[in-house]
C-alpha cells in the first residue's frame, strides 16, 4: 500500500483551500513569512491578552527560541535557528489559530487531540519539523524582518522569512488524522501487551 | 580558543579553566560524539521510510555543524559538569566551580549562544546562561590520581523536561522496575526527540538515583555496564523499547532509543527507587582531561 509521497512547495500567506488539500504524509516547504513563537511570548499573547497589530492570518507559527547576534549595521543575524517541543504550548492553538487566523503550527513532537479538533474546525495542519536539526534550518532563514517583545529575549515574537523551510511533513491535518495519535495508539497496544507477559 | 596546555601558575590555571568550560560548551553544542553519529548510521539500516527520513534530516544537519561551526540544536540547554579531581592535586575547588561557570557565561557572550537560563518565579534571564545554582557542578574525588577529568552535559529541556522518578516497593521487584522504565518511555513519546538514550538509575536514594539516571547518559551509546547483570538487563530493555514502535521523532520506526544505560547504587531494605532520565538523539556531550604536566586532552 506504499504510496507516492507528495512534495509540495508553497509560498505564505496559505489558502484555506491549499490548507484543506494537504493530508498527514505531504512533504511541504515553505517559502515567505513564519512567525516564531514560544512559552513567553504566548502567555503575553493569550493569557495577558496583548497583541500586536500584525496579519498573522495565513502564516504559520513556528514554536521556536532562537540563537542571534547583531552586526556593525545593527542587522540582526540568525546563529541558530531551530525548533522546541510543541506540547507544552498545546493550549495557545486555539489562539493561533481560531483568533489569529494562523496557518498551523510548525514544531515538533505534535499537539493533542484538542488542537487537532481546532485544526479541523479552523482548516490548519500541523507540521512537523526535524528537533536537534537546527543548523540545517539556520540556513534556509533568508532574514529576521522584525523581534516583536525583546524583553522576552530569547522567546520574543519572531517574524523570520525563509526559503524552502524543509522538509516539513504534515502529521496532523484538517481532516482530524493525527500521525502522533495513530503512533502513540500502537505504541500504547505494544506496551500493554508487553506488560501482560510480564505477569505479577 | 583551543588550549592544549594549563598555565602552570596558579592564577594562570584558573583562568585557562574559564576557557576550557567555554570551549567545552561550544564543542558539546556542535559537535555530535563518534558514538551517537555511529548510532544514527546503524539505526538508519533498520528503519522504514519516515524513520529513514528523519534519520537522513539528522545526518545532514551534522554535516552542516561540521562544516559551518553552527550549533546543532537550538536549545543551549541547561549546562551540568561532573567533575573527577585526582587526589593528589592541590585544587581550590571553589575556584574551580565558578571558573566553569565563568566559562559558560563567556561561551555564550564568544559565540552568540542563546541564553536558555532564567528564576524559576520571576522568570527573569541574566542573558549569560547562569543563575541560582546553575551550571550545575558535581565533584567526585579519585584516589592515587593526578588527573583532573571534567565532563559537560549541555542538558536541554526537550528531554529533560521527560525526567521521571518512581520510589517502588521491595515487593514490585524487577517487574515493577521494568514496567515503570517502559511506562516512562511510552509517557515521553515524540516529546524528548527521539531516537533517545535512556539514563536509568536504580537503588540510592530518591535524589541520588535521578542523579545516577542523568550520569547514565553520559556513557558512550552502545558501551554496557561493566556488571554483567545490569548490562543484560540494559540489553533486554533496549530490545523491548524498540519493538514499541514511537520510532524516530515519534511518528512510528524501530529505533526509538540508542541505547539503554543502567547505574545503581545500593538501597535501603525497604526501598526500590527507579529513575529514567533521558537525553535526545544528539547525546550532546563533551570532557576535557588535564594531567599532571598541563596537557589537556578534549573528548566526548
Amino acid at each position: 500500500m506504499a504510496t507516492e509521497t507528495r512534495v509540495l512547495h508553497f509560498t505564505t500567506p496559505m489558502t484555506k483551500g491549499q490548507l484543506t488539500d494537504l493530508r498527514v504524509g505531504d512533504e511541504v516547504w515553505l517559502s515567505g513569512t513564519i512567525w516564531g513563537v514560544r512559552d513567553a511570548s504566548l502567555i503575553r499573547l493569550f493569557d495577558e491578552k496583548i497583541v500586536p497589530d500584525r496579519d498573522f492570518a495565513g502564516h504559520f507559527f513556528l514554536h521556536t527560541a532562537p540563537s542571534i547576534r547583531s552586526d556593525e549595521m545593527g542587522k540582526v543575524i540568525p546563529i541558530s535557528v531551530g525548533t522546541t517541543t510543541s506540547m507544552r504550548m498545546d493550549r495557545f492553538t486555539q489562539g493561533c489559530i481560531s483568533q489569529l487566523g494562523g496557518a498551523g503550527i510548525i514544531g515538533k513532537g505534535g499537539l493533542s487531540s484538542n488542537s487537532s479538533a481546532i485544526l479541523v474546525k479552523e482548516t490548519g495542519v500541523y507540521l512537523s519539523i526535524t528537533g536537534g536539526a537546527a543548523s540545517l534550518q539556520t540556513l534556509q532563514i533568508e532574514e529576521i524582518e522584525e523581534i516583536i517583545w525583546e524583553d522576552l529575549m530569547p522567546e520574543c515574537i519572531w517574524k523570520f522569512r525563509v526559503k524552502d523551510l524543509g522538509p516539513l511533513f504534515v502529521t496532523m491535518d484538517s481532516h482530524g488524522q493525527s500521525q502522533y495519535k495513530d503512533v502513540m495508539d500502537v505504541a500504547s497496544a505494544n506496551l500493554k501487551n508487553y506488560l501482560s507477559t510480564l505477569g505479577n | 580558543m583551543l588550549l592544549t596546555k594549563t598555565n602552570s601558575s596558579e592564577d594562570g590555571f584558573y583562568s585557562d579553566l574559564v576557557n576550557i568550560s567555554a570551549y567545552l560548551y561550544k564543542k558539546a553544542l556542535t559537535d555530535l560524539p563518534t558514538d551517537v553519529r555511529d548510532a544514527i548510521a546503524t539505526a538508519k539500516s533498520n528503519e522504514g521510510e519516515m524513520g529513514k527520513k528523519f534519520l537522513n534530516i539528522m545526518v545532514k544537519s551534522v554535516e552542516v555543524s561540521d562544516e559551518t561551526g553552527i550549533i546543532l540544536c537550538q536549545d543551549t540547554g541547561i549546562c551540568i559538569f561532573y567533575v573527577k579531581i585526582g587526589s593528589r592535586l592541590n585544587i581550590d575547588v571553589a575556584r574551580l566551580i565558578e571558573a566553569l561557570r565563568e566559562g559558560i557565561a563567556l561561551s555564550t557572550s564568544q559565540h552568540d549562544l542563546r541564553s536558555s537560563i532564567v528564576h524559576p518565579l520571576t522568570r527573569q534571564n541574566l542573558q549569560n546562561n547562569r543563575g541560582e545554582g546553575i551550571p550545575d557542578v558535581h565533584v567526585d574525588f579519585v584516589s592515587d590520581s593526578d588527573d583532573l577529568e571534567i565532563r559537560l552535559l549541555p542538558k536541554g529541556s526537550g528531554s529533560e523536561n521527560m525526567s521521571f522518578l518512581k520510589m517502588l516497593s521491595p515487593a514490585d521487584g524487577i517487574n515493577g522496575i521494568k514496567k515503570f522504565i517502559l511506562e516512562s518511555i511510552v509517557e515521553a513519546g515524540p516529546r524528548p526527540c527521539p531516537p533517545t538514550i535512556v539514563g536509568v538509575g536504580l537503588g540510592g536514594t530518591a535524589d541520588l538515583c535521578m542523579s545516577l539516571a542523568k550520569r547514565a547518559v553520559l556513557r558512550p551509546v552502545g558501551e554496557p555496564h561493566p556488571d554483567k547483570e545490569i548490562a543484560e538487563l540494559e540489553r533486554e530493555l533496549l530490545g523491548v523499547i524498540n519493538t514499541i514502535g514511537v520510532g524516530p521523532q515519534g511518528l512510528g520506526g524501530a529505533t526509538t532509543s540508542f541505547a539503554v544505560h543502567i547505574e545503581y547504587a545500593a538501597t535501603h531494605i525497604s526501598m526500590n527507587p527507579v529513575a529514567v532520565s533521558i537525553q535526545c538523539w544528539r547525546g550532546e556531550r563533551a570532557s576535557a582531561t588535564i594531567n599532571k604536566a598541563g596537557v589537556i586532552e578534549y573528548g566526548y
